[in-house]
């Protein structure tokens, strides 16, 4: 149980921090998007 | 772990940009992670009293060593942002107290597992583990008062005292268990308050500044990935504020 709880913990700061990097993906998207518009 | 790579590779753990340091550190932990389970729980001897569950040690120790190195990281930039503020010293401390967070919560959870099948009781408000729940609550605070509105500048500052703080307690943890000797909480390097002899093996010894190496390494890699995030976070939000005061002008 121990190892499992130490697996879980350290993968979901690693998917905290892909989540970060995809919502940074979509907005530097949007940012390209509104530069192309101008 | 490997689960993660697969999904993760061209993403958090590996980008087509990504440095030199970064990719030397992924390709220290992947080798060191196999060694150091091999070490852990092939070649290390298993011990004699609590047998097998004594195994989650290693972790536990490890962890603990890391989580006090993050909370001085953010100590140490958190001084820095008194001193001059700077988005990066604040970003730097940021991350590093997530991480800190991350490793104490891992200590405390492999402390309870481990004191469960040595002492019985899943939680003793022994001198150590008290502080070591103290340290865990001071920076989960830190955190919360990051996410707090207002100017960057003033949550800098007041985080930044938050970090000096909780960075005090790191010392009260490690020596609760010599300046109050209960005799529970195993003294892992040295015996009592004179430090003499050592309380370990010296095959688990290896095993464990190899698992302290494997998880420092570690910290490292989400240290830096973690930064590097957040700095573009803030690059972005920069843009996008500029670009909606263009829209509007």
């Amino acid at each position: 149980m121990a190892y499992s709880v130490i697996w879980t913990l350290i993968a979901g700061y690693v998917v905290v921090l892909g989540r970060r990097q995809k919502q940074l993906k979509k907005e530097l998207e949007l940012l390209e998007e509104w530069n192309s518009d101008f | 772990m490997l689960f993660l790579i697969r999904i993760y590779y061209g993403g958090v753990l590996m980008k087509k940009n990504t440095g030199i340091i970064d990719r030397l550190l992924l390709f220290t932990l992947i080798p060191s992670f196999f060694i150091a389970l091999y070490l852990i729980f092939i070649w290390s001897p298993v011990e004699r009293i609590m047998g097998a569950s004594q195994k989650i040690f290693y972790f536990h120790v490890g962890s603990a060593w890391v989580a006090f190195l993050a909370f001085g990281v953010v100590g140490y930039y958190s001084v820095r942002v008194l001193i001059k503020p700077r988005l990066q010293h604040h970003i730097n401390a940021g991350i590093s107290a997530e991480i800190g967070v991350l490793f104490t919560t891992i200590t405390l959870i492999t402390g309870m597992i481990w004191g469960k099948s040595s002492w019985n009781t899943w939680w003793t408000w022994e001198p150590r583990l008290a502080t070591t729940l103290i340290l865990w609550f001071i920076y989960v605070a830190y955190l919360f008062v990051r996410k707090m509105d207002g100017s960057t500048d003033k949550i800098a500052r007041l985080s930044a005292v938050f970090g000096i703080i909780g960075v005090i307690n790191v010392p009260i943890v490690f020596m609760a268990i010599r300046w109050w000797n209960t005799k529970l909480h195993p003294v892992v390097f040295g015996e009592g308050k004179n430090q003499s002899g050592g309380g370990i093996e010296p095959d688990m010894l290896v095993a464990l500044l190899f698992s302290i190496f494997t998880i420092t390494v570690l910290y490292a890699f989400l240290m830096r990935k973690g930064i590097e995030i957040e700095k573009m976070r803030h690059i972005v939000k920069k843009a996008k504020s500029k670009a909606i005061e263009k829209l509007a002008g």
